[in-house]
This record gives structure tokens, C-alpha cells and sequence, in this order.
């Protein structure tokens, strides 16, 4: 059997038999991404919403940054938020590097830019036609914002599972800050680069298939959710 | 401050009784009408969309907006009802809480992604919240329009049962035909027992079995003492309910009478030919 055939197939055999160090980095993962997006969402929707409803000096160069940040180099992240926690860096008195709470940290400013800028515009495109009605109603700010943010849930969660898609596909931020420690920081990304490079395709491989089903599934979730919402709100 | 209020020691009693009297009359002189509009202009640009009008509206009067299309019928209308900031003149109300007390159904209704009930619902909670009087144990109970709190959803109800859509109170409001959405949203805005109701063509997409229960409607909540704006371009509406016509031409108030003398005399030829119903341009 030619090397690739063989490697899928016992990649296949890995999954199949839940292999317990596949097993542990792919909880890793999720459990860092979902954290990761929590807290993203957290912050970002009620950014977002806020900066759709607001006027200020300036508010188009932030949308404009905020816009620009959706495609920061996973890498340049990575290395910020290394240089905060390193141990001469401002945070480095709290021991945070290569834990998975720094990589948390990592995520969640590489997909906070992401949420916040959808949910910008989701929430501006439907204040644009709630507004007059908001108004009449004398709702302040704040209660708009919930109404919209309520209101328009179910396009938010795109956002949302996009931000998700991002963070557990990124290798450069988790790399740096996490320092892909056995057991400790080797989460799906990382573990399928290190593989690659010893030559250990079947667990790379079987990682990979993992990694390109969950990207799927979020993706379809995604999809349904969308139209569900289009049938039954309008 | 209420719970001060409730425990107070009994000698105090006499004083907050005769300050519930003041209360019951400020309730009475409190009312935001006459409205008194005074050279309102409202310019986009090098555009003069409102040129100068000037009227006043009286307590309880079923006034009618009448023009052409783009004569600025709407545009005055958003003015009126703060929605808009005057470029020039004046909109005075009788009292200071005005914006409380008014309410806006739209030419196109904006219903929010929720059910029928739900958007009646989210109305009356959102005017409520600061305007919460207290019963005499302290208790939150009504607003200051008088809904118990725990009533919002059956007054939703009922509400949508006077537009006779009880049946669609939990279909999702954007799902609702263009007319069931006028209605809902002329049930929404009647559920805040408004002083003042802005209407802006409630009629326009409605068949004429709609349009003569939402006419009767408009009768019965004038009847509870609220004051009508509304705007239409259908010459029987206005003969059906303006106590008054104010007929807009390009941005001018160029008729400002009674419904019967509006018809019978009009002053300008633009006003009769529009009653005849011919082309103004
Ligand atoms: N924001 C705006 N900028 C520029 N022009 C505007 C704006 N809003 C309204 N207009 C113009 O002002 C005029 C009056 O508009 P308005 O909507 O008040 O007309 P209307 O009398 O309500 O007409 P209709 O009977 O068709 O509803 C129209 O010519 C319209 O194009
Ligand atoms: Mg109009």
C-alpha cells in the first residue's frame, strides 16, 4: 500500500477507535475555541450593537479598523499577546504563557474583530428600519440595542459560529502562545503541524479529517439556522 | 423614595392626601394639547420639503392630512411627531411630556421579528419602564397610562382583538399580509392609549371591508378622547372622518377649514381640483 492510502486508513483506524491522544487534543480544541468564543460573543455583540446605534467623531475610521482587524494574521496575534505574557512582558507576572488561558486570550482577540464587525452591520441594517418605530416608542439606547440584538439572534449566530470556525481552524496564535505542549497545549492545529513534520501522517490525517468535519458541520449549522429564522420571522 | 413615602408616620397623612388632589388635577390640566405649530419648515439640501406651516390642533379633533403624493404629508407628520428635527419654526405642545403621550402608526408598518402579540407586547412594556406608578402597598402595578403590569399580555390581546386579529396574535408579525400588519400595528399604537395618534395612511393597503372596520376604529378611539393626525389621499375617507382638513400642496398648508366648508367652499384651485379629483400637475 503506497504511504497515503496506508495513512488514511489507519487515520480512519484512529478515529474509529477513539484514540485517547486524539481524543484529548480535540476536547483541547474545542474546549479552548468554545471558551474563546464566549467571550468574544460576550464583548463583541454589545460592541457591535452599540457602535451600529452610535455617533461620534471618528466612527468610521472604527468601523473602518474594526472592518480591517476581521483578517489579522493569526501570527501577529499570536506574537502580541506573546509579548504581554512573556515573563519581561507587562502581564507576565501572572504565569499565563503557553496555558491554555493564554491561547483563550489569543483566540478571543483574533475573533473578536470578526463578531463585533458582523454584528455591526447585522444590527445597523435592522436599525435602519426598526429605528423611526424605536424612536416612536422612546426607547433609549440601551433599549434598542437588546430589541435589536434579540430581535436579529439568529443572524447573529452566524457571526458567531464564523468566529467559532476561525478560532479552532487558526495554528499561528495557538502555536506562539501555547508553545504546543504535549498533553498540556497540543490542540488540533498544532498537533496536525507537528505530525506533518515528524512524518506522522495518520494522526495529522485523522486530525485533519476531525478538523474538516466540525468546519463543516458549524458551516451547515449556520446555513440552517439562517433559513429557519428567514421562514419563520421574515 | 416610595417605600419613605408608604412608611411615613400618620401625621404626615393629610399632606400626602391633599398631594394626591394636586395629582388628580395636574392629571386633568395635564393634557399636551393644543398643539401649536408655528412656521415649520423642513428643508433636505437645497430641497424645501414643509415651507412654512403654520396650525393648531384641538383636544379631541380628527384632523386630516390631505395632498397628493410627495406633497410632504409624511414628512410632516415625522415633524410633528419628533421624528425629524425642524430646519426652521416652531411645534409647540402644551406640556413638556408630549413625546409620552403621542404614538405613530407608519405608512409602512415596522413590525419587529416577533409574534403579533409579542410586538404589542414589547410596546407596551418599553413605555411603562420609567413611567411605573406604585399602588398603595408600594407595589409596581400600573403604568401611567393605567395597564396593570401583570395585564401586558392580556391588553396585547385585547388590542388585537379590536382590529379583529385575535386569531394572528402568535403569527410572526413580518409573515402577516401588508394589511394584517397595518392593523397590528394601528393595535399597537392604540394599545398605549394615546393623547395624540399620528396615522399615516392607515388605509392605504387595505381592502374596503378593512378599511371601513379600521375607519370605524379610528372613530372609537377618537371617541376615548384621543386626538387624530392622520394623513390619506382618498377624498371619502376625509368626508368619513376629518372634523378638520389641513391640505398640503408641495410643502404649503394652503388650506386649513372644516370638513364641511373644505368641500363645499374650497379657497384655492389647487383644493378643488383635487376634490374633483382632477390632475394637480
Ligand atoms: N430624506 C429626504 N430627502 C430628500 N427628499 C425627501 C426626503 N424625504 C422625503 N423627501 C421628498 O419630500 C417629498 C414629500 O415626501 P412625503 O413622503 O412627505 O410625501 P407624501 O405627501 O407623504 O406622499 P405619499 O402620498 O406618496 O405618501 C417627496 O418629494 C419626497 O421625495
Ligand atoms: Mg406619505
Amino acid at each position: 500500500m503506497s504511504e497515503f492510502t496506508q495513512g488514511f486508513s489507519t487515520a480512519f483506524a484512529l478515529i474509529a477507535t477513539a484514540n485517547s491522544e486524539l481524543l484529548a487534543i480535540i476536547t483541547l480544541s474545542l474546549k479552548v475555541s468554545s471558551t474563546a468564543v464566549l467571550i468574544a460573543s460576550a464583548l463583541a455583540l454589545p460592541f457591535g450593537a452599540w457602535l451600529a446605534l452610535s455617533f461620534f467623531p471618528g466612527r468610521q475610521i472604527v468601523i473602518a479598523i474594526l472592518n480591517g482587524m476581521m483578517g489579522l494574521p493569526p501570527v501577529v496575534v499570536g506574537l502580541l499577546i506573546y509579548l504581554l505574557l512573556s515573563r519581561a512582558g507587562p502581564m507576565g507576572a501572572l504565569g499565563l504563557l503557553f496555558t491554555p488561558t493564554a491561547m483563550v486570550v489569543a483566540q478571543t482577540l483574533l475573533i473578536f474583530p470578526i463578531i463585533a464587525a458582523l454584528a455591526r452591520q447585522v444590527i445597523e441594517d435592522a436599525w435602519s428600519e426598526y429605528r423611526e418605530q424605536l424612536m416612536s416608542l422612546n426607547a433609549s439606547r440601551l433599549q434598542s440595542m437588546v430589541a435589536l440584538l434579540w430581535d436579529m439572534r439568529f443572524t447573529l449566530l452566524t457571526a458567531v459560529l464564523a468566529g467559532f470556525g476561525r478560532a479552532i481552524a487558526e495554528v499561528g496564535a495557538v502555536m506562539i502562545v501555547g508553545g504546543n505542549i504535549d498533553g498540556v497545549t497540543r490542540v488540533m492545529t498544532t498537533a496536525i503541524s507537528l505530525e506533518t513534520s515528524k512524518g506522522d501522517l495518520a494522526m495529522a490525517l485523522a486530525l485533519g479529517v476531525v478538523l474538516i468535519t466540525i468546519v463543516v458541520i458549524i458551516n451547515a449549522i449556520a446555513q440552517i439556522v439562517k433559513t429557519t429564522a428567514m421562514r419563520r420571522h421574515g | 423614595m416610595a417605600d419613605l413615602y408608604t412608611n411615613a408616620p400618620p401625621v404626615l397623612a393629610p399632606a400626602s392626601a391633599e398631594a394626591k388632589n394636586v395629582l388628580i388635577q395636574a392629571n386633568t390640566v395635564e393634557s399636551i394639547l393644543p398643539l401649536n405649530v408655528k412656521s415649520l419648515r423642513y428643508a433636505v439640501g437645497a430641497a424645501e420639503l414643509i415651507r412654512g406651516v403654520s396650525f393648531v390642533v384641538q383636544r379631541g379633533s380628527r384632523n386630516i392630512v390631505l395632498g397628493a403624493n410627495g406633497a410632504g404629508k409624511s414628512v410632516l407628520l415625522r415633524l410633528l411627531h419628533g421624528l425629524l428635527p425642524p430646519s426652521g419654526g416652531q411645534i409647540e405642545w402644551a406640556h413638556s411630556n408630549a413625546q409620552f403621550k403621542q404614538a405613530m402608526v407608519f405608512q409602512r408598518p415596522i413590525m419587529l421579528r416577533r409574534t403579533a402579540r409579542e410586538n404589542i407586547e414589547f410596546s407596551l412594556r418599553l413605555t411603562q419602564r420609567g413611567h411605573r406608578s406604585r399602588d398603595s402597598r408600594g407595589h409596581r402595578s400600573r403604568d401611567s397610562r393605567g395597564h396593570r403590569i401583570s395585564d401586558v399580555a392580556s391588553a396585547a390581546e385585547a388590542a388585537l382583538d379590536r382590529v379583529g386579529l385575535a386569531h394572528l396574535a402568535d403569527r410572526p408579525a413580518r409573515l402577516c399580509s401588508g394589511g394584517e400588519q397595518q392593523r397590528i400595528a394601528l393595535a399597537r399604537a392604540w394599545a398605549l392609549s394615546p393623547e395624540v395618534l399620528f396615522l399615516d395612511e392607515p388605509t392605504a393597503s387595505l381592502d374596503p371591508t378593512a378599511t371601513k372596520a379600521i375607519e370605524e376604529i379610528i372613530h372609537a378611539i377618537n371617541k376615548t378622547g384621543t386626538t387624530i393626525i392622520m394623513t390619506t389621499h382618498d377624498i371619502g375617507q376625509v368626508k368619513r372622518i376629518a372634523s378638520r382638513v389641513l391640505f398640503l400642496h408641495r410643502g404649503q398648508l394652503i388650506e386649513d377649514a372644516a370638513a364641511t366648508p373644505f368641500f363645499e367652499t374650497p379657497q384655492s384651485p389647487e383644493a378643488a381640483a383635487f376634490i374633483k379629483g382632477e390632475l394637480l400637475w
